[in-house]
């Protein structure tokens, strides 16, 4: 019972610092977009993600309550006061933003990902995590219906567009086989229908973006190489870069609030 | 990059319905690719703390408007005929606004 304890708090805390690393990297395009009116609606993409985390978040400090009572984290604990080997979240979120076609690329990439995830979650026999879910796929459906624009109109744009969009998806293709590679603790709890199976979406996953960079003009990467570790807590070396930047102010004064 | 097309998209009038029966509000403008983009852009800049229901964007160069020189014809005639406005009635008390 404690073991399955342990994996779901696992678990939740994956989903959210998938969320958070995320949304901290779209947020670092504040001020900095392309023109005001895509900086808004950056902004907004970038908070959703944050909003997810946080119920992430605080769920697993709820499930921890059970086990450690007073011991138990704070929502704010666990995003602020872990080290990098303690973070779960997939490799592909924590790269750089880099130029705004690899931001975007990396989007529509995990936007397709996250829609089919979420479709499947809503199902999920947690409660809590069915209703995280259902708030966040109609946000995702947004994002999705912005990232797939954006795709379309730097794919199928100037020159210039075309190739930066194309060096992007070279550059994240091999983060995304880990879109669909199960930890040990997501396997665990597939059997109770609380976890979904990421294997699974692969295919659809494929179909989706295939079909849209065709659209694009885009050619496919080949599935040259491929890297996974972020479940586990091997990250690459921009993990430490984010986590010191949004970490800066609750390492600096513990508890801080405004 | 130098591309200065990139640079000048066209702009839209934004108008948005705050509730069911009210109606659209002209609220801003804003730049964008298209029609459609200007849409999202709406939702984005004008609606993320739930103002609206509706929106419509119309491209800016769309409307036509009045103009300043024209104002002695088209409102002064307007200032002593004070027979058209319904101030002389007494509205009764059940009736809050009109």
């Amino acid at each position: 019972m404690k073991d399955k304890q342990d994996d779901l708090i696992n678990y939740v805390i994956a989903l959210g610092d998938d969320s958070l690393i995320l949304g901290q990297r779209l947020s670092e395009w504040c001020y900095h977009a392309p023109f005001l009116e895509e900086d808004l609606a950056l902004a907004n993409v970038a908070l959703d993600f944050i909003g997810r985390a946080q119920m992430f978040y605080e769920y697993a400090s709820q499930l921890e309550t059970r086990v450690l009572k007073e011991n138990a984290r704070s929502a704010d604990q666990i995003a602020f006061l872990r080290d990098t080997r303690d973070y779960r979240n997939l490799l592909i979120v924590e790269l750089p933003i880099g130029d705004f076609a690899f931001t975007m690329a990396r989007q529509f990439t995990v936007d397709v990902f996250n829609q089919l995830y979420l479709q499947q979650l809503v199902n999920s026999t947690d409660s809590t995590l069915a209703a995280i879910a259902g708030k966040a796929i109609k946000e995702t459906d947004y994002h999705l219906r912005r990232s797939q624009e954006w795709m379309l109109r730097l794919g199928d744009g100037t020159d210039e567009s075309h190739q930066r969009m194309e060096k992007a998806l070279k550059e994240l293709w091999g983060y995304t086989a880990e879109l669909f590679t199960m930890s040990a603790y997501e396997t665990a709890l597939l059997r109770d229908g609380i976890s979904i199976d990421r294997t699974a979406l692969c295919s659809d996953w494929r179909k989706i973006v295939t079909e849209l960079l065709q659209q694009a003009t885009l050619k496919v990467p080949s599935d040259e190489w491929q890297v996974t570790g972020g479940r586990e807590g091997l990250h690459t070396e921009h993990q430490g870069d984010i986590l010191a930047k949004m970490q800066y102010l609750q390492r600096t004064y513990p508890g801080l609030e405004w | 990059m130098t591309d200065k097309q990139t640079v000048h998209r066209p702009l839209f009038e934004i108008f948005i319905r705050s509730k069911r029966g009210l109606d659209h509000k002209h609220v801003g403008s804003l730049h964008a690719e298209n029609a459609q983009q200007a849409l999202e852009y709406a939702r984005d800049c004008y609606t993320r703390r739930s103002e609206g229901v509706s929106i419509w964007v119309v491209n800016s160069g769309d409307i036509v408007a009045s103009q300043e020189e024209d104002a002695a014809s088209f409102y002064d005639p307007m200032e002593d005929k004070p027979y058209r406005h319904a101030t002389h009635y007494v509205l009764p008390d059940s009736i809050k606004n009109m």
